[in-house]
């Protein structure tokens, strides 16, 4: 929201202003170094102009790519997590929880919504990554649940954008469930004949991985994302040397056969409108 | 017998009886009674330390090196019948993932599982039960070919995870377990989980969608191990026994949270103490709940499999 907001103003505002929140007028690319202007940059679908490096990015982004005129309707807003394990780290699992909640003004690691893509209907689950690293809990799992039961009830067809650490500790086995739940919902849209699109984004890792992330029709990815069941330093004990170049990206994934196609942020809604399109029964 | 550090007072009293039974043997001074007084405070001993077992005991009691392992209860279980199964059909045999057909008095039914080493080469061999995607892939053939003659699927879970080696992300291993989880949600057939020792992660569910899920009284399921658990949010191993407790991966725990179907109990002093014992209990209560689940359509079933894991989660709706 903050970002957005400081955006828009800053390209209205006087060179004075400019001056005093130069960090919501340029964008500097971690991967080249190369500024560009944060419009240039939000335009770009945050994907640097000169080397393709993608930003993360969240639901409230994806969305207003995504949907025609970024307009949608968002499917179960307010649901929030319980705490079933009366679960307390460094810090209680409850008050985690607020503080995030504050903090980023999301209720949970993913937002669903419904609208129009180049005018075909979709629904489509978001994860931030924001929210405790996009682990999946009880929530994220319900959310998908319920946007699958939206799915066959209007017979909509459902883009996940996995964005994802894997698990959630704080829920425990309640946050392992979460994948049996959500694999056992996508069987039935399976059953129904309704297209289902996972898009991976940087990072999608463990149980995420090893459920919805990885059951679309079509797999598709942003190029470079890290992609990959067990963590790359997990791996590399494993091994116990390191890493080959490459391993556990988007890139990597698609030479081994696990994805469709890597399709740059940039082209995303063309192409998923043209998919939706010849999937239309 | 190997003896777990929380064992050490009954490791004394058994240590004592063996002494006693000596003197009794070589005397042949009538220690009779003294033998059966020692055998019923060892049984008490054991009753009392069984009964008050943390969480992070119980997991070491899941690992106990003379526990039994999947091939020894399908073995039981199956009366000797048991027909093993190989290869994946694309890839290779996992070692670490077997599977087949054997009888349970007289009715066919497919076991699958992860196996764990009983030495150290085989140990290597079944990489201490963490199968490969050619496991799950394995086993996903197997729940197929059983739906295909309509015979039940009865797993046995016991793994510290999937294995995260190099040659396991490059076949897929996300892809393959979530694709077990989906194809036996969907299955025709009656299908029975048994967490028999360890059950870590995804690399457990994966074979873990089951009409009736069933955890050993000592066994363990969650989200990760203890010790990893500890050194995510500790930073350190040393926090285990508190992540145990955290976790509640017990079977106790998972039963009291609706996350599992029934807990089976187990001889006193664990299962690794009386491997006949469990293995004829669990044949009866794999015969029972065959024998409700076979009442059941199998379109019933899959309903019931699916609305039972879709219940799962705790969530308060703001708007409600
Ligand atoms: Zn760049």
């Amino acid at each position: 929201m903050g970002w957005f907001k400081r955006l828009k103003e800053g390209i209205t505002t006087s060179t004075k202003e400019k001056k005093e929140t130069p960090e919501g007028l340029w964008y500097k690319c971690p991967s080249c170094k190369k500024i560009h202007t944060a419009a240039d940059h939000a335009n770009n679908k945050y994907v640097c102009q000169e080397c393709g490096y993608h930003e993360r990015i969240g639901s409230k982004e994806y969305f207003e790519i995504i949907f025609d005129n970024n307009q949608f309707t968002e499917l179960h807003e307010n649901l929030v997590s319980g705490d079933p394990l009366d679960f307390s780290d460094t810090k209680k699992y409850t008050d985690r929880l607020t503080d995030t909640i504050k903090k980023t003004g999301l209720k949970d690691a993913l937002r669903s919504a419904y609208g129009t893509v180049n005018g075909q209907d979709l629904v489509v689950c978001c994860m931030d990554f924001n929210f405790i690293g996009g682990s999946m809990g009880s929530v994220v799992g319900e959310k998908i649940a319920r946007s699958i039961d939206f799915c066959l009830k209007t017979k909509s067809p459902l883009l996940v954008i996995s964005k994802s650490g894997g698990a959630r500790m704080m829920e425990a086995a309640f946050s392992l469930m979460q994948m049996a739940k959500t694999s056992a919902k996508l069987s039935q849209l399976a059953q129904a004949g309704i297209p289902y699109i996972s898009l991976l984004t940087d990072p999608t890792t463990g149980g995420v991985t090893a459920s919805y992330a990885m059951l679309g029709d079509l797999n598709i990815a942003e190029p470079g994302s890290l992609i990959g069941f067990a963590g790359p330093r997990v791996v590399k004990e494993t091994i116990g040397k390191d890493l080959p170049k490459g391993f556990q990206t988007a890139e990597f994934v698609l030479e081994h056969g696990f994805l469709d196609k890597i399709v740059p942020r940039t082209e995303l809604k063309l192409q998923l409108g043209n998919l939706l399109r010849m999937l239309k029964s | 017998m190997t003896y777990l550090d929380f064992e050490k007072p009954i490791q004394d009293l058994e240590g004592e009886l063996v002494k006693l039974k000596e003197v009794s043997s070589k005397s042949k001074v009538d220690l009779a009674d003294k033998i059966k007084e020692l055998e019923q405070h060892i049984a008490d001993k054991t009753k009392e330390l069984y009964e008050n077992l943390s969480a992070w005991q119980r997991v070491q009691v899941s690992r106990h090196p003379e526990r039994p392992y999947t091939l020894a209860y399908i073995d039981h279980v199956s009366n000797k019948t048991f027909i093993e199964l190989h290869g994946d059909r694309t890839v290779a045999d996992d070692k670490a993932m077997v599977g087949g057909f054997g009888e349970l008095d007289g009715q066919t039914v497919m076991f699958i599982g992860q196996q764990k080493g009983i030495n150290t080469k085989m140990r290597q061999i079944r990489r201490f039960g963490m199968a490969n995607p050619e496991g799950y892939r394995k086993a996903l053939r197997l729940m197929k070919l059983a739906e295909k003659f309509n015979k039940p699927i009865i797993t046995f879970i016991d793994t510290p995870g999937a294995y995260p080696g190099l040659e396991a992300e490059e076949r897929g291993q996300g892809e393959a377990i979530a694709r077990n989880l989906l194809e036996m949600a969907q299955l025709k057939v009656p299908v029975i989980c048994i967490i028999i020792g360890e059950g870590a992660s995804g690399g457990a569910l994966g074979i873990g969608i089951g009409d009736r899920v069933l955890m050993l009284e000592n066994s363990w399921y969650s989200v990760i191990s203890p010790e990893n658990c500890s050194t995510i949010l500790w930073r350190t191993w040393a926090q285990k026994e508190k992540a145990a407790e955290a976790l509640k991966l017990t079977a106790a725990d998972m039963s009291k949270n609706g996350l599992v179907d029934g807990v089976i109990p187990e001889p006193l002093g664990g299962a690794h103490r009386n491997h006949t014992e469990i293995f004829e209990t669990v044949k009866q209560v794999i015969k029972k709940h065959l024998a409700e689940l076979g009442k059941i359509s199998p379109q019933e079933r899959i309903n019931q499999r699916i609305e039972k894991f879709s219940a799962m989660g705790v969530v308060h709706d703001m708007d409600a």
